[in-house]
């Protein structure tokens, strides 16, 4: 059966559509709202969104491939997308001993998810948290200033045990 | 009267809670100066941000005023505040979006207002997730209340001021304002080729100005209480304060609100508490990682852009030693204010590391439309980390000055230079650290890793 938005997502998609004065512009929060419906933008999606949108493929699809954030992999990622910042500021106070850290507490390698999907681990460039290095965020949720070992395993142990707040 | 440290203008509900709600803003005094804004004529707020030397305060530092007038006489222009931060080092658009976004919102009001902006944008980095949902609640606020979308009462008429948050998906060269207009376009975001301005030509084909969040947070305020007073808490061209996200190895890092006469070491002895651990200063980035870094002999100077451009007190960055590096026209080039990422660096620091790291993040972010930047940024990543790693070949130090001088000033966008100015500023003012280097007996840090 072919793919299909569900119907919020098609409400959530006409919003935003209204917000440009072509469907084209529409393009980046559509790509997100498919992203957060099917996890990520296989061929199947890329093509639901542009008949969506009523734009080529090609173009989606160099569309999804420019962006990091959007996810062509077939495997969907773990429910904790870890973004580890190694940039300076971090790498000054730190970063790159909070990488090996989760690494070696979770038993996986950067780009890796564990077994049991909670985790996923990436390292990413300047969060904008700079100024409270080293900084890790998942999803909505900030970690900061990660300056001991105990913190970094805190904070793997709250993500492994609270839902992501409300903001 | 010029600004002390408490004057505090953009951060001033940092920290207080509950100021990032309709409610808790509006008794903080939110959209207080919408009336006031409103019942001016446009041309007047244009003529009041001139008169108070507001400068830009994403990198470049242009005065927005004056940008502002770049648009043809008649026309309206789209307003897109850049919120995409992701200057390394840089932290403090975030601060303002999350603290407090109703100033902002209201910053928007006025410029739309006075550029005529049939419906502006905020574009938000998408890895802010926190910030973009803070952000879009205090927008659906203002629509509830009436702030936006609704016509107001303006000279002469009516205005309604549309806003839309828009959320990019992972990508630097987004920050670059061309590019970011293509990927509010929906497109790939590739810089766009200079001229057209986007002040002629911009969003949707219209005339569009494209401001940072901190520059649009300053906008009630001087409307409020005028340019000139703007101007005269300043120094020299550049009104007003300024955010510097001050990180690395100090006892106290933090976004902190400060005058533009602030000197570096006033920042880290004073407002930063001085030295992590005691340990003696190496060297400091004083605006982003894009900005030639400075030695500790050259830090009595004001974190003001002329002055860190042009003091005598910091030594010109060179391609080879002797040899000035020329940024065109014979312009020799010092430092810059850039973002206001302010990294401090102890006798610890492996100056190869830090730089290397840099040069591997602009390879990773070049979009790859311009051959210089594409092949340089990946060349000077590769030889910077090899020397950072202990397997340094004699001539590499030569190597990366002269790759940096090739990408310097032949690329489309100013990414090129972002990478090649800080890598002839490593150069210049850390030479015998990347000498040393050339020898592979030396046993680095094991990072950064490629
Ligand atoms: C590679 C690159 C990245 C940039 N990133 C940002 C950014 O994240 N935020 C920002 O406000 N300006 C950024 N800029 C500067 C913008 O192009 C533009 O000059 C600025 O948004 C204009 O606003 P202003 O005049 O208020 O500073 C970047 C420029 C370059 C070349
Ligand atoms: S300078 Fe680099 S980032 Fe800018 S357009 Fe050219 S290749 Fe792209
Ligand atoms: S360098 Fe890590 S958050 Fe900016």
């Amino acid at each position: 059966m072919a793919l299909s938005f569900s119907d919020e997502a098609m409400q959530k998609i006409a919003a935003a559509r209204s917000r440009y004065p072509n469907a084209q512009a529409a393009c980046l929060p559509v790509l997100h709202i498919a992203q957060a419906e099917f996890g990520y933008l296989p061929d199947e999606v890329i093509e639901l969104v542009s008949n969506t949108l009523e734009l080529p493929v090609a173009h989606v699809h160099g569309v999804v491939t420019f962006y990091t954030m959007f996810r062509r992999r077939r495997q969907p990622v773990g429910e904790n997308l870890l973004m580890v910042c190694t940039n300076i500021s971090c790498m000054l106070r730190g970063g790159y001993r909070v990488l090996d850290r989760i690494s070696q507490k979770l038993g996986i390698q950067v780009d890796e998810t564990t077994p049991d999907k909670k985790f996923t681990l990436i390292e990413e460039e300047c969060l904008a948290a700079c100024a409270d290095a080293p900084a890790v965020i998942c999803g909505p949720r900030y970690f900061l200033r990660l300056d001991t070992d105990e913190k970094v395993d805190r904070m793997l142990q709250e993500l492994a045990t609270h839902p992501e707040p409300e903001y | 009267m010029p600004a002390d440290r408490s004057t505090k203008i953009v951060s001033r509900n940092f920290g207080v809670e509950g100021a990032n709600t309709i409610d808790g803003a509006l008794s903080c005094g939110a959209y207080g100066v919408v009336p006031k804004a409103l019942g001016m004529e446009r041309a007047a707020i244009i003529e009041e941000v001139k008169k108070s030397n507001l400068r830009g305060r994403g990198g470049a530092g242009f005065p927005t005023g004056l940008k502002w007038t770049f648009v043809p006489k008649g026309e309206d222009a789209y307003l897109v505040v850049n919120a995409d931060e992701s200057e390394p080092a840089t932290c403090k658009d975030r601060e303002i979006i999350y603290w407090d976004p109703h100033l902002l919102i209201e910053g928007v009001i006025i410029g739309s207002y006075a550029l005529g902006s049939p419906h502006s944008y905020i574009y938000i980095r998408g890895e802010m997730i926190r910030e973009a949902r803070v952000l879009q609640r205090a927008v659906d606020e203002a629509y509830a209340r009436g702030f936006l979308g609704k016509p107001l009462a303006c000279k002469g008429g009516t205005f309604t001021t549309e806003l839309t948050v828009h959320r990019g998906a992972g990508a630097y060269i987004c920050g670059e304002e061309t590019s970011l207009l293509n990927s509010l376009e929906g497109k790939r975001g590739w810089p766009r080729v200079k001229p057209p301005f986007p002040a002629v030509k911009g969003l949707f084909g219209k005339p569009t100005i494209v401001n940072n969040v901190e520059t649009i947070a300053n906008l009630p305020s001087i409307i409020d209480k005028g340019g000139q007073w703007f101007a005269e808490l300043g120094m020299g061209r550049s009104g007003g304060t300024r955010l510097i996200c001050v990180s690395g190895h100090v006892n106290r890092p933090g976004v902190y609100e400060l005058p533009m006469q602030t000197t570096m070491r006033e920042i880290i002895e004073d407002v930063c508490g001085g030295m992590l651990d005691g340990r003696k200063l190496k060297g400091v980035i004083p605006g982003g990682s894009s900005v030639p870094v400075v030695t500790p002999d050259e830090i009595d100077v004001p974190i003001e852009a002329d002055a860190l451009a042009n003091s005598e007190l910091i030594k010109p960055v060179e391609v080879r030693p002797g040899v000035n590096f020329d940024m065109g026209g014979g312009k020799i080039l010092r430092s810059q204010a850039g973002s206001g990422g302010m990294v401090v660096m102890d006798e610890t620091t492996d100056m190869v590391a830090v730089c290397a790291r840099l040069m591997r993040f602009y390879a990773h972010e070049s979009c790859g439309q311009c051959t210089p930047c594409r092949e340089g940024t990946g060349w000077l990543a590769r030889v910077a980390t090899r020397m950072a790693q202990g397997h340094g070949r004699p001539g590499d130090t030569e190597l990366c000055a002269s790759i940096a001088n090739g990408i310097a000033g032949n690329t489309i966008c100013p990414l090129g230079d972002a990478a090649a100015w800080p890598m002839l500023g490593f150069l210049t003012k850390f030479r015998a650290d990347f000498e040393a280097r050339e020898n592979r007996k030396v046993v680095a840090m094991p990072e950064p890793r490629v």
